[in-house]
């Protein structure tokens, strides 16, 4: 039905596309941060925030805040949100909505058992997890000892079993294994949730697949630069990259063979979209590089709100959430520590 | 004309005078005049560091305190909540204190109740251990028992068994905490008890399952009692396991899951003895924990009811204080910052109450300098203010929900209050449904005391928000029922009997040849005999058509004057000759003129065809009219009425355009460089600079088309407008058919059975019918209908609602606003 949309889509999505466009206009503007900006304690940002949709959130607080208090205040925002739209969403909706925590999901399983091979308390850890990505059993994570047991005995029952399939071996579990693992999955869910997208069609496959692909090659990108200088072997670097995207396939074979950061440059540079990405950062320089995806992306996520009749917007509005949680987390840790003048740094203006 | 103007002013008309005021307030006392201001209510403040963020302002500081101190108040409330009390104002009144003295104060409460809540916290998680410990014993004893006996017919060292876990038992029940392996060690099968809550008990046997390859047992019994979840306040249902299993592995895997789902394990000695001593224990212990608990409890109520004495009029002075440093924060520093500049609107009547508020505040509160306070010119226009009562401002709140009113224009809720519910009674016209409606209404108002105070849900509120709305719309229902002569659609003979007889006593040929009239007219309304006649609904059709297009002209007409009344009120005297004059014309003479036959033929009883009559007064106005002929002179006079409606449409359209060109083009006239003094030549002219001048430059094109759509709509509308109110008509007539449906097809076919149960069905279904479709979906529709009636057609002939409402600083409105 490729381009009728229009004709079935509010009778179960209408409602929610309202809400999610609501929320939307919910999220802080450029004033809101420059008054941010200006803030001289965390008790000036509370009061600012409480003009905002924050605000029931956090007026109960008491005086003496923290950055945390802050941010897993303003994540809970977040998550009553979505489960508000998960609770009235219907097929696909629903799933398309779950496939959203998944990555979620995948580093919070990372984490634990990152934490449990450090021999961190299981609670503690389980506080800092996403709250987007919990699952019944994540605490049970810290019982298994390799791979093998950690899908057999917790994985199995969690949507991201099937991601599972390929790293399952009985291997130790270590730091690199565990980067690996959490590679192979994100490079599974997001082959996974790009199929699914493509199975929806519609206006809904063609924003999510751009969004998708710029996700994919930013995480190529990603993994290329990390494992600089490791002892990731090509092919196993090769492996972690995601099927589609934009850098797809030959893109792929030139950043399994960097070496160094310039290389990377000179690969991505020949696609068009990415070459004002690195035109804006100087030689030999990696630090700027996520605010300048950060915004790239944070850019594409608000044209997809330029589309009617499609789920993208669920995506974007997700993810624009998540972008200002960093950035008050960012703005906040900086009023914290006294370093206002590097507030700018990593702040991503939303609009 | 003069006799307009003598007339006594209406208050509801026109919007209160209001003024553009200064004040210069010694900061001094500053705090003191706002609250009286607050207290009094009167004046709009106007925010005069709007480009200054929250925290940028002068008194942030008080701002924050005050937000920390409601936090705290919050915190109490919720806690007296919690307890399960209700906050009480005391019975003696309390002496006052200052701000300073109540921070203290809340300090003290919240950190005495946070200590005393982690305490009882404490002792709480204390109690719900040994709870469960206790529950632990009881179930899992069982299990043992059973189990033990199983055993004990499978195994032959039983009695070598038994002492040896003895001695076992005795050395590790000193390290209490120790998990208690089981005594069948040498059998290498090993239990861990415990409890879990219920809903995570299939997960958790699953789990386990999975870990040990199966290779293990797991026992589970329901507990007793729930058990008191510290963190929600809420009762759990648990279960208490025990899991049997073999290996050092397992155990640490089976502990570590038992960990992860948050099941708490105890140690349960297998002996019987063991066993019961301590339970024992355990039961002394609990005793022990609960009253302890119940005392902490007891005091922690006691401190919060002490509290809750407060509590209501300490959250009225904090919101209070936020609300008047708010206030100041609108307010400015003068340059040797010894005064606060403040600026705001407020009717002109209340000038000398703020003007005594202001003295007061300088007297209370000692200062050397007084609070000068002086009247300002504004370009800006001021805001609109309507006094209001009860009973108008629900009729005030429907015009506002179209737009607020300009500053001083006409106020259509005036004439809204009577002909909104008219319009609604005439399409629900039912003396039964109307009586139903006025005894809801009268039940709202007789209990508005006790409503108004208690906080309802949303429906009950716009309900109760518009009693008085439904009041007049049931009175007028019950009159206009009267005059239709339906009572659930049944008419009465309540004024005399009917004028219409049978030919001859037999009533044979009733159906067929009809009735004959043999006394006078029925006296008020529709005579009931047209119940149910062959030409009843003709008959009905045609007086509710012609009654609705007369209501239609004559409140058109109505919203007409108003727009006089308005150009006249503003001196607008082109809008009077080029607008309002033509418009009258226009409608008068083709509908006016339509209302005029409609009342003719009304008073006449002629048989003239009044379709035919307007129609060919476009098409062929010199023809003859024939049968259709009224009154003497008709066909001269129609010929005028069409000559002079054909005029008025070009008069409102081509004149007011071109005398706005020449008026503006005459100002300007040799001033070549006139941009320079604008502002000057228009405070000579315009003395009265509340109202905005146009200072915009004068564009031809886009008044003569601004007058060309405005000329079109009036002309099609008059048209459209007129056919709008043939809605009275439809919807009365919907009305009217669906109540004869529900009594005819319902109640009386369920009457006609003789048997009760059917009748009783009937009288339910019909009088569920009457409830919700008639009186709660009709009137709905019936008021959405009347509310058109009157945004539209009503209001667009003069109203241009584009004011913006007086919000004066006031704590009254303050309190509305919150909880």
């Amino acid at each position: 039905m490729y381009g009728f949309e229009a004709l079935t889509f509010n009778i179960h999505g209408g409602y929610l596309e309202a809400i999610v466009r609501g929320y939307r206009s919910g999220l802080l503007t450029a004033a809101d941060y420059n008054n941010l900006c200006q803030c001289e304690t965390l008790d000036d940002i509370k009061m600012h925030l409480s003009a905002t949709e924050y605000g029931p959130y956090l007026q109960n607080e008491p005086s003496p805040l923290h950055t945390t208090t802050i941010v897993e205040k303003c994540t809970l925002k977040l998550v009553d949100e979505y489960k508000h739209m998960l609770a009235q969403a219907t097929e696909p909706l629903s799933t398309f909505l779950e496939y959203i925590t998944y990555g979620h999901m995948i580093d919070n399983v990372v984490l634990i058992v990152t934490g449990t091979l450090h021999e961190r308390d299981v609670q503690e850890l389980l506080e800092k997890c996403h709250p987007l990505g919990m699952f019944d059993s994540i605490a049970t994570l810290a019982v298994a000892q390799n791979m093998r047991e950690l899908y057999r005995l917790v994985l199995v029952d969690t949507p991201l079993a099937p991601y599972f399939s390929e790293c399952i071996t009985s291997e130790d579990l270590d730091d690199m294994n565990i980067e690996i693992m959490r590679n192979t999955l994100y490079k599974a869910y997001l082959e996974d949730f790009y199929r699914f997208c493509q199975k929806l069609g519609g206006a809904t496959a063609e924003i999510m697949s751009d969004l998708l692909a710029f996700e994919a090659d930013r995480r190529a990108v990603n993994i290329t630069i990390n494992s600089i200088g490791t002892e990731l072997t090509r092919d196993d670097r090769r492996k972690l990259y995601s099927n589609f995207g934009l850098l797809y396939p030959y893109g792929h074979e030139e950043l399994a063979v960097c070496e160094d950061i310039d290389q990377v440059r000179g690969a991505m540079e020949k696609y068009p979209p990415y070459q004002s990405i690195f035109s804006k950062l100087s030689y030999g320089e990696s630090q700027m590089l996520d605010k300048a995806f950060y915004e790239e992306e944070v850019k594409r996520l608000c044209l997809a709100f330029e589309q009617q009749f499609h789920y993208g917007v669920f995506f974007a509005y997700m993810r624009l959430r998540e972008q200002e949680i960093r950035n008050l987390m960012w703005i906040s840790e900086c009023v914290a520590q006294n370093q206002k003048s590097r507030v700018h740094d990593s702040v991503v203006f939303i609009f | 004309m003069e006799y307009i103007d003598r007339l006594p002013a209406m208050d509801l008309m026109r919007s209160e005078k209001m003024m553009l005021v200064q004040l210069i307030i010694p900061v001094e006392s500053a705090h003191r005049a706002v609250s009286y201001l607050g207290e009094l209510g009167l004046l709009q403040l106007r925010d005069l560091n709007d480009d200054k963020s929250p925290f940028q302002r002068t008194f942030v500081n008080q701002v924050k305190r005050c937000a920390e101190m409601s936090r705290k108040l919050r915190f109490i409330k919720d806690q007296i909540h919690k307890a399960g009390l209700t906050p009480s104002p005391s019975p003696a009144p309390q002496p006052d204190i200052d701000l300073e003295e109540l921070e203290i104060q809340l300090e003290e409460h919240e950190h005495g109740l946070i200590e005393m809540n982690a305490n009882s916290e404490k002792l709480q998680q204390t109690y719900n251990e040994l709870l469960e410990f206790r529950m632990v014993l009881q179930k899992a004893g069982d299990f043992l028992l059973s189990t033990g006996s199983h055993v004990a017919a499978q195994e032959t060292e039983l009695a070598e068994n038994i002492h040896v876990s003895d001695d076992y038992v005795e050395t590790s029940s000193l390290l209490e905490q120790e998990m208690l392996p089981g005594p069948s060690n040498q059998t290498g099968v090993r239990f861990i008890s415990g409890i879990i809550c219920k809903s995570k008990v299939l997960r958790f046997e699953r789990m386990l399952f999975r870990t040990t390859r199966g290779n293990m047992l797991f026992n589970q019994a329901p507990a007793d009692d729930q058990i008191l979840d510290p963190a929600t306040n809420e009762l759990v249902e648990k279960i208490v396991f025990v899991v049997f299993f073999s290996g050092e592995q397992a155990r640490v895997k089976i502990l570590k899951i038992c960990e992860a789902f948050g099941a708490n394990c105890y140690p349960v000695p297998e002996d019987a003895i063991k066993r019961r001593q301590i339970t024992r224990e355990v039961l002394s212990h609990l005793s022990d924990l609960e009253t302890t608990l119940e005392a902490g409890l007891r005091h922690r109520d006691k401190a919060l009811i002490s509290i809750g004495f407060h509590l209501a009029k300490w959250m009225n002075m904090v919101r209070r204080e936020k609300a008047v440093y708010d206030a100041l924060n609108m307010l400015n520093f003068d340059v040797t910052k010894k005064c606060l500049v403040g600026e705001g609107w407020c009717p002109i009547f209340a000038k000398t109450k703020i003007q005594e508020a202001l003295q007061r505040a300088t007297t209370d509160s000692n200062s050397q300098v007084g609070v000068i306070f002086h009247v300002m010119d504004s370009v800006e226009s001021p805001p609109t203010y309507f006094k209001t009562n009860h009973l108008t401002n629900a009729y005030q709140e429907i015009v506002d929900a179209y737009g607020v009113a300009k500053y001083q224009e006409a106020n259509p809720a005036v004439y809204t209050i009577i002909t909104f519910p008219f319009l609604f009674a005439v399409m629900f016209g039912d003396w039964g449904h109307g009586i139903c409606l006025l005894l809801g209404a009268l039940f709202l108002i007789a209990r508005e005391k006790k409503l108004s105070s208690q906080k309802l849900g949303s429906f009950m509120e716009m309900l109760f928000g518009g009693r008085y709305v439904l009041l007049l719309m049931s009175l007028f229902s019950i009159y206009c029922g009267l005059i239709y002569n339906e009572f659930f659609s049944v008419p009465f003979h309540i004024f005399g009997s009917s004028a219409y007889g049978c030919r001859d006593t037999t009533c044979s040929d009733s159906r067929t040849v009809g009735l004959i009239k043999y006394q006078d007219t029925y006296p008020f309304g529709v005579d009931p005999s047209w119940r149910g006649s062959r030409s009843e609904l003709p008959f009905l059709n045609s007086l509710k058509m012609k009654m609705s297009i007369l209501f239609g002209i004559a409140q058109m007409n109505l919203g007409i004057m108003l727009s006089y009344f308005n150009a006249r009120y503003f001196g607008n005297t082109l809008d009077i000759k080029y607008q309002f004059v033509p418009q009258m014309i226009f409608l008068n003479s083709l509908f006016g003129y339509l209302s005029l036959l409609i009342i003719i033929k009304w008073c006449s009883g002629s048989q003239a065809d009044l379709y035919h009559v307007m129609i060919y007064m476009f098409l062929s106005p010199f023809e003859d009219l024939g049968d259709n002929k009224l009154f003497w002179g008709q066909s001269v006079l129609q010929v005028i009425l069409l000559l002079l409606a054909v005029i008025a449409v070009p008069w409102m359209l081509f004149p007011k355009p071109f005398i706005l060109k020449r008026l503006h083009a005459e100002r300007f006239q040799g001033r070549t460089y006139a941009a320079l003094g604008t502002s000057d030549i228009y405070d000579d002219e315009e003395p009265d600079s509340a109202r905005q001048p146009h200072l915009e430059e004068f564009n031809f094109s886009e008044v003569f088309v601004h007058q060309m759509i405005h000329a079109i709509e009036f002309v099609l509308g008059a048209v459209s407008n007129t056919a709008s109110y043939l809605r009275l008509w439809a919807l009365s007539l919907a009305h009217s058919e669906l109540s004869t449906v529900f009594y005819e097809k319902v109640l009386l076919l369920a009457w006609g059975y003789d048997n009760l149960v059917i009748r009783l069905v009937g009288l339910a279904v019909f009088s569920f019918a009457t409830a919700f479709i008639l009186l709660m979906m009709e009137s709905l529709s019936a008021f959405l209908h009347a509310l058109r009636l009157h945004w539209v057609e009503f209001q667009n002939k003069f109203y241009s609602g584009e004011g913006y409402k007086f919000r004066p600083f006031s704590f009254a409105a303050l309190n509305d606003d919150e909880d």
